[in-house]
């Protein structure tokens, strides 16, 4: 009885020896994993930094303005005036619903109530 | 260990004797044992108790403080540069209102020598003036081929220019990592940004420092490890800069000016929507200080919030609005205009002379020297003291710039009742634009005290404690309009935006003592629209002049309104301001492509 008790023993702690082999390797490589993740990160953090600087700085006002003044052939733009508020009146409507009433199924003499069964 | 037997033997015999049952002692003596033992057995069991409960103790203690230290603890952000240096090169970014970068940090190159590991310093030298035109050649070689072991050739070097100092081929020759400050809008708000430069430096890394303006003023939150990643938000509107730049330095040139400042500001929080100074200078290449002459000469000098100047009749509304909220006068009350007015040697005279009398209302409109330093003086020195007090004209403003920081208006050592009679049209007193600005947007307000500041305020009001009633308020701003309608601002007129102002012309001061006869800073501070005030526009211009109408013009109303009128039309559609048009009367639109 107390040898099988030794045996099974010496069994577990062989086994927990191997468990934590195991995870310290699974552990080491894990962190290593963790750091090339991190690098990665912080390059493509710099990448976007750098982006962004690019990007503002390609937007900055004298870059904006040159180039409109260069294609103002093309653009037409000109600085905002006051005169260039528009009313919602000054808006035409869209024309007519061209399609309901220039659709080739409408049936010549259906009046608007049965449309809905006449259009399917 | 003694025990005690369970029978007695003398008891037991003396037991029997009495006939009684041997049997009872028996028990009580084995009752007596067994509750010895089971008291050591339970003492045993309570030690054991505690150290386990102690155990658990400590175990929940160690794991409840590890969450609390991953709780308290700031997320750290992976860097590339995983080496600890001692050394914060980060830095947080800047953006305007609207979210537009208007300062970041960008990754470079540093360059630097190992004069000791180098095979052929000579020609390393000479390879190195090639590539570095503005490099001083003879102090180089003089440096990689003396006894230091440590040289630092460049700062900041660029991809094109790393890749050809590779092609030199000397190992002596090292790259470092750090971060730069860049700019990417160039002049634009360059004295709101200030600029950096590097501080503690080392191989692998720099130290960012701001050394002017909101850079400097921010420095440490800027810095600050937890807050690097979120950016600081400014006030400032790019588009309304740029545009306020713009105009501003066509006007100044049109104008003659030697320099020029404005200040837009929001009235009712006090947000400084666009500042400008002229002349300025690029952030990513700040100039030195001047080390001799007027330091108000360099583009550094920041006229809207440093340059105190003698702001003229601008200061004459100070003296109605004191007046008027005292309930001294109404704006329909008579003042003598008689002059000039003689005190001692001083004499206080008009432009024009403006006959006997004129009402409070036409004061202003004709800007009349006389009637004001009589309406001062009936109003007494305290009165106008306080008012400037409470708008904050005679501290330094709170705006978060290092600059102005320090900047105290300059006021008179005695405040006679003649300094009185003189400030109440703006001479004797000097005071920064920005200071201006402030005021007349508590003015304009309703006659709540505003802070200006540079961050975002995301409240629609910021009032301060109430300075002036609603209605002189009210009554200002007709005064206001008045001037633009038929007064000294007639070309500040802006369709549809009811534009409302004070024209201010002062000579400038000498150096030695006295006034110039042929130099002014002409300052014109509006507000619009009157009848529900948005903005504050406050523009000075140094030393004017232009030839109008036949003859040299230095007035305000003939240099800074004008700039003023085109700054307002341009600004205004960009602050997504509509132009109020007046009921039946018909607009012309121009049509515009999208």
């Amino acid at each position: 009885m107390r040898v099988m008790f030794y045996l099974i023993c010496s069994a577990f702690v062989i086994g927990l020896a191997y468990w934590a082999y195991k995870e310290n390797y699974r552990t080491q490589s894990a962190l290593k994993e963790v750091k090339e993740l991190q690098q990665q990160i912080a390059q493509q953090k710099e990448a976007i930094a750098v982006l962004k600087a690019e990007w503002a700085y390609l937007n900055r006002p004298d870059r904006l303005r040159d180039l409109v003044d260069l294609n103002f052939a093309d653009l037409k733009l000109i600085p905002l005036l006051p005169s260039h508020f528009g009313d919602s009146e000054m808006i035409s409507y869209p024309p007519q619903d061209v399609w309901i009433y220039n659709s080739p199924q409408e049936v010549i003499g259906s009046d608007l109530a049965d449309q809905s069964e006449v259009s399917q | 260990m003694n025990r005690t037997p369970l029978r007695p033997l003398a008891r037991v015999i003396d037991a029997r004797k009495h006939g009684q049952n041997p049997d009872t002692i028996e028990a009580a003596e084995r009752c007596k044992r067994d509750h010895a033992t089971h008291q050591k057995l339970r003492k045993r069991a309570e030690a054991r108790l505690t150290v386990l409960g102690l155990a658990f103790f400590f175990g929940f203690c160690l794991i409840g403080g590890k969450m609390a230290m991953l709780a308290v603890s700031e997320p750290v952000e992976p860097r590339l540069a995983a080496a600890n240096t001692g050394i914060h090169s980060q830095r947080a970014d800047i953006i305007d209102r609207n979210g537009i970068t208007l300062a970041t940090n960008l990754v470079t190159t540093s360059l630097y020598a190992q004069p000791h590991m180098m095979i052929e310093p000579k020609r390393a030298a000479d390879a190195l003036a090639k590539i570095f035109p503005d490099i001083n050649h003879a102090k180089l070689t003089e440096q990689f081929t003396g006894k230091r072991k440590f040289v630092w050739v460049r700062k900041k070097v660029s991809p094109e220019q790393k890749q050809r100092v590779h092609e030199i081929g000397e190992p002596g020759l090292l790259f470092g990592p750090r971060e730069m400050r860049l700019y990417p809008n160039g002049t634009f708000a360059s004295h709101i940004l200030g600029g950096a430069s590097f501080g503690k430096e080392d191989v692998r890394a720099a130290e960012l420092v701001g050394v002017a303006g909101v850079e400097k003023f921010f420095d440490a939150r800027m810095r600050d490890p937890a807050q690097v990643d979120i950016p600081l938000q400014l006030s400032i509107d790019l588009t309304a800069q740029a545009t306020m730049r713009r105009v501003v330095e066509g006007g100044m040139r049109i104008m003659q000016a030697k320099g020029a400042a404005a200040v837009l500001m929001d009235v009712h929080t006090g947000e400084v929507i666009s500042m400008v100074s002229l002349p300025d200078f690029d952030p990513n290449n700040r100039p030195r200080p001047l080390l001799k002459g007027n330091p108000s000469d360099s583009p550094l000098f920041n006229r809207a919030a440093q340059g105190v100047y003698e702001l003229g009749s601008t200061f004459k509304l100070f003296t109605v609005a004191a007046s008027l909220d005292k309930g001294l006068v109404n704006e329909n009350t008579m003042v003598d205009t008689q002059g000039p007015i003689k005190w001692g040697k001083f004499k206080i005279r008009d432009f024009h002379d403006y006959g006997k009398q004129l009402s409070v209302m036409d004061v202003i409109v004709k800007s009349s020297n006389i009637g004001t330093a009589r309406l001062a003086q009936a109003a007494g020195t305290q009165v106008q003291k306080d008012l400037l007090g409470a708008l904050g004209m005679l501290d330094p403003t709170p705006l978060e710039l290092v600059e102005a920081k320090h900047i105290k208006p300059l006021l008179p050592k005695n405040w006679s009742e003649l300094s009185t009679m003189t400030i109440s049209y703006g001479h004797g007193i000097a005071a920064t634009p920005l200071h201006l600005a402030a005021a007349y947007a508590t003015l304009a307000n309703g006659g709540l005290k505003v802070d200006p500041t540079l961050l975002k305020i995301d409240a629609k009001t910021a009032y301060g404690p109430r300075i002036l009633s609603e209605a002189t308020s009210k009554t200002l701003m007709g005064m206001l309009r008045n001037v633009v309608t038929r007064g000294t601002a007639s070309f500040g007129e802006v369709k549809g935006y009811s534009v409302g102002g004070k024209t201010g012309s002062a000579d400038k001061p000498k150096p030695s003592g006295g006034y110039y006869d042929d130099k002014v800073i002409a300052t014109f501070a509006s507000v619009f629209p009157t009848d529900d005030p948005k903005y504050v526009l406050v523009l000075t211009l140094d030393e004017p002049s232009i030839r109008a109408a036949g003859e040299m013009r230095r007035t305000a109303g003939w240099t800074a309104v004008p700039v003023a009128a085109e700054l307002i039309t341009r600004l205004a559609p960009i602050l997504n301001m509509r132009p109020e048009v007046a009921g039946s009367g018909k607009v012309h639109y121009t049509q515009i492509q999208n």
